[in-house]
C-alpha cells in the first residue's frame, strides 16, 4: 500500500515551471527575429518536460488519456487538449515557420489553462485567490520573454521582456496584498529584488551585452520558477475548519 | 426528491472516535486514512476557551469542487446527493483532494477515496424498503456507532424526516458556508429560541 497523499508535490510544481515557462517561450517566440525553429523546439521540450512530470505523479499512469473525459468544467482536462492542440502547432511552426502565431495563441491558452488550474483549488486559499491568475500568466510570459533573449537580443524582444517583467512584479503585489502568504515572502523578495529589479537593470545593459541579456534573463527565470516552487508546493495549506458558532450546551 | 444528509449535533458529541473506529472497520481504510474524523477543536483565549469536538469528512456538497475540477469524470454526484467516486475510472491525479476545502479526499493505492455515506448500505436498504437514518441495516456506519446520539442520517427534503426535525427544531450551520459549495452535513449548535 502506497502512502496517502493529500498534497500535489515538486513534480506537478514541475508542469507549473517549466510548462509555464515553455509556453511563455513560444508566445514569445513570435517577436524572435529572424524567425528561427530553435526557440519552438526548447518551448515544446520544455512543455513536455512538464507534463511527463506531472504525469509522473498521477496514480494511474496507464489511464493519463482519462484527463481529456471532463472538459466541460475541469480546467485540468481543458490544458490537456491545449496541449493536444499546441504540439501539432510547434511542430508545424518549426517545420515552416509560417504558424508561430497560430502556436503562440495555442501557448497562451495552454497557461491561461495552467492558472485557472490553481484558481479553481477552493479547499487552498492561496490558489483559490482570483489574483493567482494573473500572477501565474505573467510568471510564465516574462520566463519565456527571458528564456527567447537566449536565441535573440533584439530591442523590441528586449522591451517586451522588461515590460513581462514588470507586469509580474504588479501580479505578484497583487496577488501578495491579497493573500499574504508568508511562506511565499522569501521568493516574492526575491522576484523583486532580483527577478525585476537585477534583471530590469541588466536588460538596459544588454541592449549592447548579450551576456547581460542573459543574465538578465537567468534572474527573471530562476526566481518566476522558485515562486512557482514554493506556490505549488509550500503554499499549498488548507484552510481548516472553523465554527461559526460554538455549541450551547446544558441550560442558558 | 431525495437528499440524503447528515446531522452532527455538536452538544452531545464527546469525541469518543467510536464513528471513527466504525468507518474504518466498515470500509476498511487503511492505516492514515479517516473517512471520518472528529476534530479536537479548542476554541477562544484563556480564561475563556471553550472545547468542541466537530465530526467531519465529504460533505457531499450541492456544488462539489471536486466534481467540478475531477477530469477523467471519475468524481459523480448522485440524483440524492451522494458524491461518489469510479476507481476504474480515476487516474489518482489528486486535484481533487487540493479543491476540497474540506480536506476529505484521500489518495491511497493510486486513487482517490473519500467517504461515501456507506452508499452501498443505503442502496441495499433502501432495496429492502428500509428508511435509512432509522433502520441501521440502511444507515452508515458511523451514525450507527455513534454511542451519544450526535450524528443522525436522513432525507432533508421529505420534511418529517428524522433530520428534517432536527434541523427545524434546532440552530444549525454547515462548515465553510461563504465558499458556496453547499454541504450536505449540518452541525446543531443550539436550540431554537
Amino acid at each position: 500500500m502506497s502512502r496517502p497523499q493529500r498534497h500535489w508535490d515538486a513534480r506537478a510544481a514541475l508542469n507549473f515551471m517549466l510548462g509555464g515557462s515553455g509556453a511563455g517561450l513560444m508566445a514569445a517566440a513570435a517577436l524572435v527575429e529572424p524567425p528561427s525553429p530553435w526557440p519552438l523546439a526548447c518551448a515544446a521540450a520544455l512543455i513536455a518536460i512538464g507534463l511527463t512530470a506531472v504525469w509522473l505523479e498521477i496514480g494511474k499512469k496507464s489511464r493519463a488519456l482519462h484527463v481529456l473525459f471532463n472538459p466541460y468544467t475541469s480546467w485540468m482536462a481543458r490544458e490537456s487538449l491545449a496541449a493536444l492542440l499546441l504540439f501539432p502547432l510547434a511542430l508545424g511552426s518549426i517545420l515552416t515557420l509560417r504558424l508561430i502565431p497560430a502556436a503562440a495563441m495555442a501557448a497562451l491558452v495552454f497557461l491561461w489553462c495552467q492558472a485557472r488550474i490553481l484558481r479553481a483549488s477552493r479547499g487552498i486559499p492561496a490558489w483559490r485567490a482570483p489574483q493567482v491568475v494573473p500572477l501565474v500568466m505573467c510568471t510564465g510570459f516574462a520566463e519565456g520573454a527571458g528564456l527567447a533573449l537566449f536565441f535573440s537580443q533584439a530591442p523590441l524582444l528586449l522591451a517586451v521582456f522588461a515590460l513581462a517583467v514588470a507586469a509580474r512584479a504588479w501580479a505578484w503585489l497583487s496577488y501578495d496584498a491579497a493573500t499574504k502568504s508568508a511562506v511565499l515572502a522569501p521568493a516574492g523578495k526575491s522576484l523583486l529584488a532580483i527577478g525585476t529589479a537585477g534583471a530590469l537593470a541588466c536588460a538596459v545593459v544588454g541592449i549592447d551585452s548579450a551576456a547581460f541579456a542573459w543574465l538578465a534573463a537567468a534572474a527573471a527565470v530562476s526566481t518566476g520558477w522558485w515562486l512557482k516552487f514554493a506556490l505549488v508546493t509550500r503554499a499549498s495549506v488548507y484552510q481548516g475548519f472553523s465554527l461559526p458558532h460554538l455549541p450551547v450546551r446544558g441550560a442558558r | 426528491m431525495t437528499r440524503w444528509a447528515m446531522v452532527a449535533d455538536l452538544r452531545r458529541c464527546v469525541g469518543c472516535q467510536t464513528c471513527t473506529a466504525a468507518c474504518k472497520q466498515a470500509n476498511g481504510t487503511p492505516p492514515g486514512v479517516q473517512w471520518r474524523r472528529v476534530l479536537d477543536l479548542e476554541v477562544g483565549e484563556y480564561p475563556a476557551v471553550k472545547r468542541a469536538f466537530v465530526p467531519v469528512g465529504c460533505m457531499h456538497c450541492d456544488d462539489p469542487p471536486c466534481m467540478h475540477v475531477c477530469p477523467s469524470t471519475a468524481t459523480r454526484k448522485r440524483s440524492d446527493g451522494i458524491v461518489t467516486i469510479d476507481p476504474e475510472l480515476c487516474i489518482g491525479c489528486a486535484y481533487c483532494a487540493v479543491a476540497c476545502p474540506y480536506e476529505a479526499r484521500y489518495k491511497v493505492d493510486g486513487v482517490a477515496t473519500k467517504c461515501t455515506f456507506c452508499v452501498e448500505r443505503i442502496d441495499a436498504g433502501t432495496a429492502k424498503g428500509l428508511t435509512p437514518g432509522v433502520d441501521p441495516e440502511a444507515t452508515p456506519a458511523c451514525v450507527n456507532s455513534c454511542i451519544a446520539k450526535a450524528l443522525h442520517f436522513g432525507d432533508a427534503e421529505d420534511p418529517a424526516s428524522n433530520v428534517s426535525r432536527l434541523l427545524a427544531e434546532n440552530q444549525h450551520f454547515r462548515m465553510s458556508e461563504s465558499l458556496g459549495t453547499g454541504p450536505g452535513f449540518y452541525y446543531l449548535w443550539d436550540k431554537v429560541p
